[in-house]
């Protein structure tokens, strides 16, 4: 138990996902996770070494269709909520130099 | 008499009959809204000429015999995380806040079809996380039993609408309690379904392997009307289930002769408020003079389920949310170059539980931790089912309390994560499984606030859980409970 959150730790989980964290944010964040980790750490009390993890409560099977288009052009219905766009599409700030 | 006072369904028939018309029912609606939703704050939007629109041209159709549906003509309120074409969705996150879908979520196509006039979008806990509606980035949501406590969460707005009258009927979503809960607190009837029943698709989702759209209602009846109208089985959400039984107005009889209904001891320990037990016990008893067979059975991992459920729900809220960036839809923070802007997008538009869940699920699924975490959850999920499974070979529907206790008071939650998790402890594992579930008013306790029953039901049993939420409902009533 007890688990202590490192600031690599929680500036990986942070990178993951896309979150800049201020220093106050990231001293909470870490306990926050600790914390969870604590209480999430429970399910070790569980021997599950014979139990196969269970993602998809009914039987799976893929479901295909045609591919046939069923919809007409949509993009400037879509591009209404863009940020920003230019020449019918989403527009971006520069991503290199 | 009062048009407010009607259900969902007293309503359609009073207008399929002409005794008022669904522009005057919606009159009603809005007289109503204007006088009580300053306080309770139900609502993120309300489309106040689009519904009358709306209504006017519903009237004709169902004058001209088009429209016969039960809900014809009937004001519905709509969860903000469900898209509504041309009508603002936000999640009540600050990163939608601008965000106007352009298609209907499937649900709302079927409400659409059938009828209904959709006057708004409601308050919710931001991206559904949450159980009490207070991390919404437009502000708290009041009990209308009681304006100092939340109306749970996250379909907060939804089940308080109903509570005060502000709509005739709702929709809201469930991933861990989301629709159960609330409706436990304002006093209403809400139902999660079978997962697979609902169509996912235009649900802005949290998590995916949990969530499905149910309704809030008045009564029993409505909820049965409105869970008919909106199941399909929609090839646009590849877990959609074909079932071919989901006409759940036919279970609305008066009859649980016979019916095996187990009682979890491990739902009734430690953590129960007396009231509340006192209140769900009472209702047990009316089954059981009805004819159904109650038996007390030890369900297990009761207490292993909350720890799952945030591994997994925050591992596919990471997955989810990571569509918001500022590309597409939503908000977006200046910035010089792509990655600091998605970065400072993210950092400015999720609240402070949407970024502790996010951060929780990044880090359960890391390389190095998955196995652990992740994996572990899923493992711990096939055990519950596994005891779900062990109980409903031996009973028709499981009884219990929705909520460990009544509606906390506003502001005396968000500051303990862990134990307003608590709060889920008897809804959470319903969604882990995939059943379907039922909170159904049962009382009140000493300061006013209502208790609710929950019903529990092995997968694709939505009849015997309406069969039997509609056999206590009537007694009840008649008893004058």
């Amino acid at each position: 138990m007890a688990n202590e959150i490192s600031d690599k730790t929680i500036e990986y989980a942070a990178a993951l996902a896309k979150l800049e964290l201020s220093g106050e944010e990231k001293e909470q964040a870490k306990k926050d996770m600790g914390r969870m980790l604590d209480y999430i750490d429970q399910l070790n009390e569980l021997d599950t070494s014979q139990v196969e993890p269970l993602c998809h409560l009914f039987p799976v099977r893929n479901v295909f269709r045609e591919d046939v288009v069923v919809n007409g052009d949509e993009s400037e219905k879509l591009l209404k909520n863009a940020p920003e766009q230019k020449d019918n599409m989403f527009a971006v700030p520069r991503t290199f130099d | 008499m009062d048009s407010l006072t009607y259900t969902a369904t007293g309503l359609g028939k009073a207008i399929k009959e002409g005794r008022l018309t669904a522009v005057q029912a919606l009159e009603a609606v809005f007289a109503r809204i204007e006088e009580s939703e300053e306080l309770y704050h139900c609502y993120v939007t309300l489309e106040r000429e689009k519904a009358f629109e709306r209504a006017a041209a519903v009237q004709k159709k169902i004058e001209a015999g088009e429209l016969t549906g039960p809900l014809a003509g009937v004001p519905f309120a709509i969860k903000d995380n469900i898209c509504t074409e041309g009508i603002p969705t936000t999640c009540s996150s600050k990163i939608l806040q601008n965000f106007v879908p352009v298609f209907d979520a499937e649900a709302i196509l079927k409400l659409k079809q059938a009828g209904a006039v959709i006057i708004g979008k409601t308050n919710m806990d931001e991206f559904a996380m949450g159980s009490t509606t207070e991390t919404s980035y437009f502000g708290v949501t009041k009990n209308p039993s009681n304006p100092a406590h939340v109306p749970g969460g996250s379909s907060g707005g939804s089940a308080a609408a109903v509570a005060a009258g502000e709509c005739f009927a709702a929709l809201g979503s469930d991933t861990g309690g989301s629709i159960r809960q609330p409706a436990s607190y304002c006093g209403v009837v809400g139902m999660k379904p079978t997962y697979g029943t609902v169509s996912r698709y235009g649900l802005i989702a949290y998590g995916s392997s949990l969530d499905q759209i149910g309704p809030l209602t008045k009564d029993v009846t409505d909820c049965a009307a409105v869970l008919e109208t909106i199941s399909s089985h929609d090839p646009k959400d590849s877990t959609s289930m074909e079932r071919g039984d989901t006409d759940f107005s036919a279970a609305l009889l008066e009859d649980v002769q016979g019916m095996r209904i187990g009682i979890p001891r491990d739902y009734f320990g430690e953590g129960l408020d007396p009231q509340v037990k006192a209140a769900v016990l009472k209702a047990a008893k009316v089954l059981e003079k009805k004819g159904a067979l109650l038996e007390e059975f030890d369900l297990s991992l009761v207490e292993y389920a909350i720890p799952a459920y945030y591994t997994i729900a925050a591992a596919e809220a990471s997955s989810n949310l990571e569509r918001f960036d500022g590309v597409k839809y939503g908000y977006r923070a200046d910035a010089e170059e792509l990655h600091a802007m998605y970065k400072k997008t993210r950092s400015e538009g999720f609240g402070p539980e949407v970024k502790r869940r996010i951060l929780l699920g990044s880090f359960v699924l890391s390389s190095g931790y998955y196995d652990a975490y992740y994996l572990k959850a899923l493992r711990v999920k096939a055990l519950i089912k596994k005891a779900f499974d062990a109980a409903f070979a031996k009973y028709d529907l499981i009884l219990g309390p929705t909520a460990p206790a009544t509606a906390p008071k506003l502001g005396e939650s968000l500051a303990d994560p862990i134990k307003m998790y608590l709060g889920d402890i008897y809804t959470i594992a319903v969604n882990l499984a995939g059943l379907p579930g039922i909170s159904v008013p049962c009382g009140k306790d000493d300061k006013g606030l209502p208790i609710g029953l929950q019903l529990i039901g092995d997968c694709f049993q939505e009849k015997t859980l309406i069969r039997a939420a509609y056999t206590y409902e009537q007694t009840a009533k008649q008893e004058g409970n």
